[in-house]
């Protein structure tokens, strides 16, 4: 590698605070996102997930700290930013009004891709999605797993070098969500740089090489799957199995409900 | 590489719009979904001004006859060109942005792209115009057939209900960016869009009004963009253009500024 760009982290967060009326939802997070990699941040609901998401993509201007996201200041640059990565929000925002190759078109042209240049891209993208024989479909018509899939692509359609995605498969069956691992594997293997946030400790533990765990707007630790395990295994002795994802997070954030 | 703190960011929002021509992708997209409607709403374009023309027009205007040297009818056409062009802007910009910012979160998309606030918002705006351009045709098509036009100058008056529209659709859009639901509209339509239908000039002269009420209504735009069309479309010739013209398009300048500030601080919180 040469290219001095890809050297860089994906994101580099360091002392990002964001406060709502005197609070602070995200309290001073140092991140670091190497390209090429799928990181995921864990939290309970509240925990400043979607804000420090929001603040990558530029949408929440931070009140402190430095915020990189691929070699461009964040949010100063965020448009440009935002030009080379794809969104996967947690609420469904697709045209209703649109069929699904409409939707991929229309979406194409927010990035100034015309029709003409991204049609051959919109065939492949809905294979890829399993969407091929529904693509003059209309949204209200699809599956919550189809339109999950078409909101997927959707934030491929600009071949984007990071994609951040907010609850991927919340709200899908098991077979949509293997589905949708099955891509995000697949796109983490083209050498996209993944950031997703979850509730599920499985998808954590099968898709992300690190995770952050969020609590109260603090990183409460960042590591990969297994040395967070492992580091944790030592406090839960008195498991009579083996400790796994879900046990690390419920001894960093506690049992108490969030909402 | 790493950027430096930022500045508190009220005092971005508080910055002036940046313009730029992304603002074609969301006209665009609205576009594509008008077109998917267009009939029954190019139909009802034509519904509405016919009945006005026949109640108004015939009905009121076989008791009243003429306006000066000007039969009713054709006064009330001229008109009617200028309100529906308000109604027809302010209502995209009200209710339909509404629904694009909030229940279909449409915009919200278009964030994850990249577009600006300022992009969504210009393009809401003139797309908005847009419609009052198609729905003033439909009435000038109408009035043509009934051949209550002067003449081929009406077609001038398409710019001016153009920069008519982006006026109304900037000032609508104000309401839109600090409104928590539909009902809020209403307000609107009370207080500022109906005294100003009455007041400007569509169904009786201005000059009929006390003197105090008609220079009150000369501070809103409608009364302007009538002044100049009902000239162009009756076969006359508009006075003082200049004047009237500046007075939608301060309306669309500094309410575009408003509204697009406003827009920021609740869209990029």
């Amino acid at each position: 590698m040469t290219d001095p760009a890809a050297t860089t982290p994906a994101v580099l967060a360091e002392g990002l605070v964001k406060r709502y009326g005197g609070v602070a939802v995200v309290d001073g997070i140092d991140l670091t996102v190497r390209r090429g990699e799928c990181f995921g941040l864990l939290g309970p609901n509240g925990a400043g997930k979607t804000t420090t998401l929001r603040m990558l993509l530029g949408l929440t201007p931070p009140d402190g700290g430095r915020l990189t996201v691929l070699g461009e200041p964040v949010p100063l640059r965020a448009r440009e930013v935002r030009a080379r990565v794809g969104v996967v929000p947690q609420a469904d925002n697709l045209d209703p009004d649109f069929t699904v190759r409409e939707n991929l078109i229309t979406y194409a042209s927010y990035f100034g891709l015309s029709k003409r240049e991204v049609g051959p891209r919109i065939d492949a993208l809905l294979e890829f999605a399993a969407l091929d024989q529904r693509s003059a479909a209309r949204v209200p018509t699809l599956s919550g797993g189809m339109k999950r899939r078409l909101t997927l692509v959707r934030a491929l359609i600009n071949d984007p070098e990071l994609v951040v995605l907010d609850e991927p498969s919340t709200g899908l069956d098991p077979q949509a969500r293997q589905h949708i691992w099955q891509r995000l594997r697949q796109l983490r293997a083209d050498g996209r740089t993944l950031i997703l946030t979850t509730h599920y400790m499985d998808e954590a533990e099968r898709l992300c090489d690190r995770l952050a765990i969020m609590d109260r707007g603090r990183v409460v630790a960042c590591d990969t799957p297994e040395a967070l395990v492992a580091a944790a295994a030592a406090g839960l002795r008195y498991l009579q199995r083996p400790a796994n994802l879900e046990d690390v997070f419920l001894q960093l954030t506690g049992h108490d409900l969030r909402e | 590489m790493t950027a430096a703190v930022p500045p508190p960011r009220d005092a971005a929002h508080r910055r002036l719009p940046r313009l730029s021509l992304r603002f074609l992708a969301v006209w665009r997209r609205n576009l594509r979904v008008w077109r998917r409607l267009m009939l029954p709403s190019i139909l009802g374009h034509f519904g509405e001004p016919v009945l006005y023309l026949l109640a108004f027009g015939y009905g009121l205007g076989a008791l009243i006859g003429h306006v000066g040297e000007m039969e009713y009818i054709v006064f009330i056409a001229s008109g009617i060109v200028c309100s529906s062009a308000m109604f027809t802007s302010s209502f995209e910009a009200l209710y339909s942005a509404y629904t694009r910012m909030e229940t279909q979160q449409t915009w919200a998309a278009m964030l994850g792209a990249p577009l600006d606030v300022d992009d969504i918002v210009l393009g809401e705006a003139v797309w908005a115009a847009s419609k009052s351009l198609v729905s003033a045709s439909a009435i000038l098509v109408v009035a043509g057939a009934l051949g209550l036009l002067g003449g081929w100058q009406a077609v001038l008056a398409l710019p001016v209900i153009l920069l008519a529209g982006l006026g109304f659709a900037c000032t609508a859009l104000i309401v839109t960016a600090v409104s928590r639901s539909y009902d809020f509209f209403m307000y609107y339509f009370t207080l500022v869009l109906t005294p100003m239908l009455l007041l400007s000039g569509v169904f009786f002269p201005v000059d009929q009004l006390p003197a105090l009420i008609g220079t009150l209504a000369y501070l809103l735009p409608l009364a302007h963009v009538v002044e100049v069309v009902r000239p162009l479309v009756t076969g006359g010739t508009p006075e003082a253009v200049a004047l009237h013209l500046a007075v939608p398009a301060a309306y669309a300048v500094v309410s575009f500024t408003i509204a697009s500030r406003l827009f920021r601080r609740r869209l990029l919180r």
